[in-house]
């Protein structure tokens, strides 16, 4: 027997595991990575030829907001990923609800979508050339296809994830199978479908820039190679800030969405 | 309105869970429906409501139903069935919403609902700010809202807790003598069904069959907690359950 160790406080072992958000701590953790790199560059740890100052890079943009060339360039990129992402979105939702509702699109849609997900979609842009020609319509093709996938694989984990009993009551009331796709299985599966989303308008970036870099004349992706074709580092840098200022611009749309379609949970 | 089961069976595969049930709920009668767990009185609930169509048997409906009656078989659930992104108001306007009727009309009927299970206040609530009574009174609401000839009432009572199942049972009662609906109640628990059963249908352990029929005459109102009446049912109910139970008990590992 151990001896009794008298009173004491239960000891705490609850907590975590929720996680919060500080709003200041993104900033900072930007501050924080600029400053490294201001000094990194500035004392010399890294080779100018490597790295540009963060005030080159600063300035490279200035100079294209200056003389408008960062517009013609954003606006070629952010139509095509629009459009791109728009068609594979709509495309692929439509086919995950198919999957996600009837059985024959499941026997035969879904190994096809397996089958379609793992092709990296660059891979196809020369195809689309050829088909479609040099133009716009080979690029949209090439982010709608990349985004089609993984919006139909969660479109259809989504609708396979609503509730059975809530559409049984529904049918139990005599409610219409078109108002129970409408007003219970896509509510039901919006919050797979918004992850889709996010999970998608990141490829559909990732492919805008790797097709831009294959064959146009404007857009950040062509920016990014010919500075990188001239050694002009700091114009390089720039474009891939605004890629990911592109980025951070989708997620904080994607976030006012959930915040007004998912304010029930 | 009165709902009939005709020689009724059931078979999932090659598990059988219900054999020749014959039913005939009359118009403004409840009938409760109790019996061990896995004796398939929930199949015999969704088959009476068409959300299940039996192996052989047929369930019909005779006589016309009463005039206003939108949905004449109408079900209760057990977990309530609400649509977590709709406020109280818009679960019991639910079902109204496919059907031709005037805004004003739909508001109305949402707004009599909701007063007759005392939720006014409550219409912009959401479910999950709901305690659980408060959500069986909002799927109750749903279900009156549709003024229903038959209700389909798959234990409703069993996932609160006791002071709020016995405040339902009270409503219950109210709302039956206000409407004088039928009512198919199944139920696993014999306090519940002898407070609300003009007959008691005991159904035997799997494959489920009608074992014992028992009818209480005593009004709704006076069944009080301790009633003779209610006593006797009781026991006459227990004693034809009380072996089937225990084997039910266990055999339920391979209901699943």
């Amino acid at each position: 027997m151990s001896p009794d160790p008298g009173l004491r406080e239960v000891p705490f072992r609850g907590g975590g595991f929720a996680p919060g958000n500080r709003r200041i701590a993104a900033p900072l953790t930007f501050a924080a990575l600029v400053l490294l790199w201001w000094v990194a560059t500035a004392r010399g740890w890294v080779s100018p030829l490597a790295l540009p100052r963060p005030g080159e890079v600063a300035s490279a943009l200035a100079d294209m907001v200056a003389s408008g060339e960062i517009w013609r360039h954003l606006a070629a990129s952010v139509r095509r990923l629009v459009v791109g992402w728009a068609i594979g979105a709509s495309l692929g939702v439509a086919v995950g609800f198919a999957i996600g509702l009837s059985t024959l699109a499941r026997s035969t849609a879904l190994p096809l979508v397996s089958a379609l997900f793992p092709i990296p979609k660059i891979a196809l842009l020369p195809l689309f050339i050829v088909w479609f020609g040099i133009g716009e319509a080979s690029k949209y093709a090439t982010i709608a296809f990349g985004v089609f996938s993984p919006m139909a694989i969660a479109a259809f984990g989504g609708v396979d994830g609503v509730e059975r009993s809530l559409i049984r009551m529904a049918q139990s009331f005599g409610v219409p199978n078109r108002d129970i796709v409408r007003k219970i299985v896509l509510p039901g599966a919006m919050p797979a479908l918004l992850s889709g989303v996010r999970i998608s308008a990141s490829i559909g970036i990732i492919l805008l820039t790797a097709a831009e870099m294959i064959g146009a004349e404007h857009g950040i992706g062509a920016l990014v190679l010919s500075a990188g074709n001239l050694m002009q580092t700091d114009r390089l840098i720039a474009g891939v800030l605004i890629l990911a200022g592109l980025g951070l611009i989708v997620a904080f749309l994607i976030g006012v969405a959930e915040r007004r379609l998912l304010g029930w949970r | 309105m009165e709902l009939i089961a005709e020689k009724v069976r059931q078979t999932y595969g090659s598990l059988d869970v219900l054999d020749d049930v014959d039913l005939v709920i009359g118009s403004g009668e409840i009938v409760a429906v109790l019996g061990p767990s896995g004796c398939g009185k929930s199949t015999l609930l969704r088959l009476l409501g068409g959300l299940e169509r039996p192996t052989s048997g047929r369930v019909l409906l005779s006589g016309a139903a009463p005039a206003g009656s939108l949905n004449p078989l109408t079900y209760v659930f057990q977990d309530f069935a609400l649509v977590p992104w709709r406020s109280v108001a818009e679960n019991v306007a639910l079902p109204l919403e496919h059907l031709a009727m005037t805004a004003a009309e739909r508001a109305a009927r949402v707004a009599d609902a909701l007063a007759r299970v005392d939720l006014v206040d409550f219409g912009g609530t959401y479910p999950k700010q709901l305690s659980g009574g408060m959500k069986q009174r909002t799927a109750i609401a749903r279900a009156l809202v549709v003024e229903p000839a038959i209700f389909l009432m798959d234990e409703p009572l069993s996932a609160l807790d006791a002071q709020t199942r016995d405040l339902l049972m009270d409503d219950l009662k109210r709302l039956w003598t206000e409407t004088r609906f039928a009512a198919v109640y199944v139920t696993h628990n014999v306090a519940e069904a002898v407070q609300l059963g003009h007959r008691i249908v005991v159904l035997s352990r799997r494959p489920g069959r009608i074992r014992d029929v028992v009818a209480i005459d005593l009004p709704l109102a006076e069944r009080h907690e301790g009633h003779p009446d209610l006593v006797a049912a009781s026991r006459r109910i227990w004693a034809s359950i009380r072996d089937e139970a225990a084997i039910a008990e266990r055999e339920l590992i391979d209901v699943a």
